[in-house]
């Protein structure tokens, strides 16, 4: 009996699991093929670039510098042993470019960003706010959910190319300011090995797919929260986990299919 | 179209949540013109027939026409139409929390017209006077008492110049001084714009004293109707002590559960 209870308990995961699949992928859907009205949208937009992405930047900039400079560190220690300190700069650059730059920045635009855009559309659920704005006949998905969405999916790619400069710099700082490496030789080696196609172009593919997902999870468990205390602290607690999984795991998938040419 | 006598028809109406019924097979008509109160104790779901009306919610079976129109029927784009017609007061209000009174008054007009900013500016104040608040325009909702916020979200709510004004316990947790503002505010409303309104309430003399209709829910059902005066001279046990608020009655004060001394073991 014990049996077909878990049984019964995996068939009730399962369905809630494709509810909830099948709701945020609606949601979705409806978030992005809004009727299009630019003049209104735009001071909306950037009033949500701002909160989202511009608030974001102190975060994003000390911690790119202080990984750098771990970088930098970490680097030369291990390279010296080989006699290849000089490669340090395509180290730093290669490793940042393709995968910690989109990956860390994406991680903490999850914490920062992600968490407070989930508090607020929830927020605004419990105070009614969004129902309200139902019963003055505008669209809660349009005015609300909409900007927010977009402004993620503008910032994230920002946040993580300003990251990797960051960081970049900061393993400049420690290499060749602190622990002597040749500048001339840290920065034509780093121009040598790093491709704008393979290395750049792919890090961005990356932060948009990421930034992408993060928003999307955010602003899904903000507008369909719980409205009560707990449930908007439910809410937030997944957006932050689910969004950290989502990165992680969608990473591997597209680095496996960038490193198999796609 | 012919306009029918009831702005809101509400037909047969069953609505359940988490198997629990709130209503089971109800009607009621609400007439152009008049204040109808919808009445009951907490959890009667009037809350809900409310969001009924205004499609927030779905029900089960049965019918609720708007002016002829099946509320729940309509599209999206159809459904907002409806609703510029209508004007909701949330219970606690719901202003934006970002936007100043002004900001909050203004948003309909912004959202629903391109009048220029000179013109938005003097609708925002004209019905900020019309709720004794054009002095309080730059105020945050933060800032505002309990019955300041609800005035401020009734001009919000006639922004729109409604038909059907919809009012969900307007009057819960208001000083006697607030609630003869809103209960005269209401009334005036009503009468010199020509409103339908919808009181949803358990506070029966604030209520009762400008209604011209009253219903009184109960587990799902209507259990008494009429005029002010034929409700309160009901002789149902339930709506005698509902009236009066006697502590026990029918209704008793005690949730259901075993005997005291059991519950204590001895």
């Amino acid at each position: 009996m014990s049996y077909i209870l878990k049984i019964q308990k995996l068939g009730q995961l399962g369905l809630e699991f494709c509810r909830h699949a099948g709701t945020s992928g609606v949601f979705l859907l409806q978030t992005i093929f809004r009727k299009p009205r630019l003049i209104r949208f735009m001071p909306l937009l950037i009033e949500q670039i701002y909160f989202v992405g511009v608030l974001s930047l102190i975060i994003i900039a000390l911690s790119g510098l202080f990984i750098g400079m771990v970088m930098g560190l970490q680097g030369f220690n291990i390279l010296q042993k080989f006699g290849a300190v000089a490669q340090l700069g395509q180290l730093v650059a290669l490793s940042v470019a393709r995968e910690l730059g989109p990956v860390i920045s994406a991680l903490l635009f999850a914490g920062r960003a992600g968490s407070a855009l989930t508090a607020e559309i929830g927020l605004m659920q419990t105070t009614e706010q969004v129902a309200s704005m139902e019963m003055m006949a505008v669209d809660p998905l349009w005015r609300i959910i909409a900007p927010r969405f977009w402004a993620g999916i503008i910032s994230m790619p920002i946040l993580s190319i300003i990251f990797s400069a960051v960081a970049i710099f900061g393993g400049f700082i420690v290499g060749v300011e602190w622990l002597g490496v040749d500048a001339g030789q840290f920065w034509s080696n780093m121009q040598a090995s790093v491709d704008f196609r393979l290395d750049i172009v792919n890090g961005i593919i990356k932060s948009v797919v990421f930034g992408f997902v993060c928003t999307w999870i955010a602003v899904y468990q903000g507008y369909y929260t719980v409205p009560t205390a707990s449930g908007i602290g439910r809410a937030t607690t997944k957006t932050v986990v689910y969004s950290s999984l989502a990165t992680l795991g969608l990473d591997f998938v597209l680095t496996a299919m960038m490193l198999g040419g796609w | 179209m012919v306009q029918s006598e009831n702005l809101v028809e509400i037909k047969n109406l069953t609505f359940n949540r988490n198997d629990r019924c709130i209503f089971n097979n109800i009607s009621i008509n609400i007439p152009h013109g008049k204040i109808i109160a919808i009445m009951g104790p907490s959890g009667s779901g009037k809350t809900t027939l409310l969001r009924l009306i205004s499609a927030q919610l779905s029900p089960h079976a049965g019918e609720i026409l708007i002016n002829g129109v099946n509320i729940h029927k309509l599209h999206r784009h159809a459904l907002y139409e409806m609703r510029l017609t209508m004007g909701f007061l949330f219970q606690s209000g719901a202003l934006f929390t970002n936007l100043s009174v002004f900001e909050n008054v203004a948003f309909p007009f912004r959202e629903h017209t391109k009048l220029p900013e000179s013109m938005i500016r003097d609708l925002v104040l004209m019905q900020l006077e019309t709720v004794g608040l054009r002095g309080a325009r730059d105020l945050m909702p933060s800032e505002l008492s309990g019955g300041m916020a609800r005035r401020v979200a009734l001009a919000r709510a006639l922004a729109c110049d409604p038909k059907l004004m919809l009012y969900d316990e307007p009057f819960t947790g208001q000083d006697p001084i607030t609630m003869g503002v809103l209960v005269k505010l209401i009334k005036h409303i009503n009468d010199i714009l020509g409103l339908t309104s919808i009181i949803v309430s358990h506070d029966v003399t604030e209520t009762a004293s400008i209604a011209d209709y009253i219903y009184l829910l109960s587990d799902g059902q209507i259990i008494a109707q009429g005029t002010k005066d034929e409700v309160f001279a009901n002789q149902l046990p339930f709506v005698d002590q509902f009236v009066r608020g006697s502590h026990d009655g029918v209704v008793p004060f005690h949730y259901p559960a075993v005997s005291f001394a059991e519950d204590l073991d001895i």
